[in-house]
């Protein structure tokens, strides 16, 4: 039995009844990395004692016969712009290079009292400013579907790992699609829930406003059986929402007859064939299994990315501020006064990309332009989010393609950053409205065996409205087991 | 183009970011095309419409406010423990205050 193969809900089942003990599973997973992740490079750093440790406190209890938690034995991989206690977490830039954080995110605490082992953290773009993972300070990851190609981004790393059977689930984070996009080029199933729905204590911040937590799988019953984990009120982030976290994976069985389908016009425009076929024959799918499409407008669309990147970027360039070289982090090594330890601390340590949209939301932000930007930004993401609640008033859910493209050469888009945001477009609007979106295989695309160039992954996004998480995952579910197309 | 290097200089002055000459004609260019592109809301009449800062939290009234109660935190040990130059409870800077 390979046990890197299996997914969640069969490692939990194997560990259960003994099949396996959680060390066996954990060791299998630290081999594999050994062997295979010099290819994908989805880590920046592994935790093998944390994560051994852990499965051994797993394997005491099976043996005594306690009762385990819902993620016993289960291996996780954490994207590295999460705390963890005692083991570096970079957010893959040199100005953290070495930083080793005094306390865990809310999250981590809750997978690992949940029974998950931790086996390291992924590889992101800096800060998770990208959509393709080249923007890290240290290495590329590349896509395990093709090693030229990106895994997408900001957290290509946790969507690679999990794609390459390199962890059984992980923990991303999504500020304008940085979990969803990733999921959809790596071919495995990613989630953003409702903005509120996971504690964002130990995310390092890069926009507070939009910033999620949320979980990759190779199926969407292992997504359910992480959120379950991770969601709810946490007293240390004010922003998390005091509403009641349903159970999840029995939510999944439900009936998805007569559910209604929004199709938004807006999203098909000028959409390629590559992405347009798989999305239409995963829709025709929807319609099969009793789902009832109706066409929707989101008539301000065309509009998100401007909002996006003038919110994002204001918020990131008062985030970052912080990264000064005197708490934590790397300082310059040579420097005069306070000023210019400051500044020379911030050039060597961040990389192009965080230095440009630091600039573009300082001068957003900055006096004479606060109007016409920021101001004016916030102004459209009401209507951004109205457009969501006006559609939600006929359809249950909105069904999108994730990306715009499949995952495209490394180093192909690196020079027109303007480029790299617009491939954002599909998902930018559900982290600005704060509703939960899903993203999951919907076929592939492509592909020509006489040149050695293999078929890549579609992902297939559906929206919900807030907190309504149970739907979306009812819905991605029943249209995994239609389509067969869980396990990439 | 817009931009100019002048406020180029000055925008990263604020951001406490010293750019090199070469990261200045480089970012210029850049910064340029992606204002050019975010004018396009310019396009919306938004006479009325309410500036939305984020999604705000659900729950019953009040509840994201805690007891304003001291709680155990750090140590000071542990709060200096990622310093660049730490001291005796302190993190050390650059004299900011110059003596006679």
């Amino acid at each position: 039995m390979d046990l890197t193969a299996l997914n969640l809900a069969e490692v939990r089942d194997v560990v259960r009844r003994k099949a396996a003990s959680a060390e066996e599973v954990v060791l299998a997973h630290l081999e594999r990395i050994k062997r295979e992740d010099q290819n994908t490079r989805a880590y920046l750093t592994l935790s093998p004692e944390r994560a051994l440790e852990q499965a051994a406190r797993v394997d005491r209890a099976v043996a005594r016969g306690e009762p385990l938690g819902p993620l016993a034995g289960v291996p996780v991989a954490v994207k590295d712009v999460i705390l963890t206690r005692g083991v570096r977490t970079t957010c893959a830039s040199r100005i953290l290079e070495h930083y080793i954080p005094p306390y865990n995110a809310t999250a981590v605490e809750r997978l690992e009292a949940a029974g998950a082992c931790i086996l390291g953290k992924t590889n992101c773009d800096e800060f998770a400013m990208g959509s393709s993972t080249e923007n890290s300070g240290f290495f590329a990851t590349r896509n395990p579907h093709g090693l030229d190609r990106v895994p997408g981004g900001s957290s290509g790393g946790s969507a690679a790992a999990v794609a390459a059977n390199l962890a059984t689930v992980a923990l991303g984070s999504d500020t304008g699609g940085s979990i969803r996009q990733p999921a959809a080029l790596c071919g495995v199933a990613g989630l953003m829930g409702t903005y509120g729905r996971v504690s964002r204590f130990g995310l390092v911040a890069f926009a507070s406003s939009l910033d999620h937590i949320g979980p990759f799988g190779r199926s969407v019953r292992d997504l359910a059986a992480v959120l379950q984990t991770i969601a709810g009120r946490d007293s240390n982030d004010s922003t998390s929402a005091e509403v009641p976290v349903p159970d999840y994976e029995s939510e999944l069985e439900g009936s998805v007859k007569g559910l209604r389908v929004g199709v938004p016009r807006e999203y098909f425009a000028g959409l390629s064939a590559e992405i347009g076929d798989p999305i239409q024959r995963g829709i025709d799918l929807l319609q099969s299994i009793g789902c009832t499409i109706v066409p929707v407008t989101l008539p301000h669309t065309d509009y998100a990315i401007a909002t996006y990147y003038i919110i994002a970027t204001a918020e990131a360039s008062s985030n970052l501020a912080r990264y000064d070289g005197v708490r934590y982090g790397l300082r310059a090594s040579e420097y005069g006064d306070l000023r210019d330890m400051y500044e020379r601390t911030r050039d060597a340590g961040f990389g192009a990309e965080v230095k440009r949209r630091i600039m573009l939301g300082t001068y957003a932000l900055s006096s004479g332009y606060y109007e016409a930007y920021y101001l004016k930004a916030q102004r459209v993401r009401s209507l951004l989010t109205r457009d969501f609640s006006q559609a939600f008033q006929s359809v249950d859910v909105i069904v999108t393609p994730t990306s715009p493209v499949p995952a495209f050469k490394i180093g192909e888009r690196t020079d027109d950053p303007l480029q790299m945001y617009l491939a954002d477009i599909y998902t930018v609007t559900a982290s600005l409205s704060g509703i939960p979106g899903i993203s999951v295989p919907c076929g592939k695309t492509g592909g020509d065996a006489t040149i050695g160039l293999p078929p890549l992954p579609v992902g297939m996004q559906l929206l919900g409205r807030h907190f309504d998480e149970a739907r979306l995952l009812r819905a991605a579910y029943a249209f995994e087991r239609a389509g067969g197309f869980d396990g990439g | 183009m817009d931009l100019t290097e002048k406020e180029v200089r000055y925008v990263a002055d604020l951001a406490h970011l010293k750019l090199s000459d070469e990261e200045v004609r480089r970012f210029m260019p850049q910064l340029d095309s992606i204002l050019a592109y975010v004018a396009k809301l310019n396009e919306l009449d938004l006479e009325g419409v309410e500036p939305m800062a984020q999604v705000l939290a659900e729950g019953p009234a009040g509840f994201a406010l805690r007891p304003d109660a001291s709680r155990p935190m750090f140590t000071p040990e542990v709060a200096l423990a990622d310093a660049p130059d730490p001291g005796p409870g302190l993190f050390k800077v650059p004299r900011v205050i110059e003596r006679d």
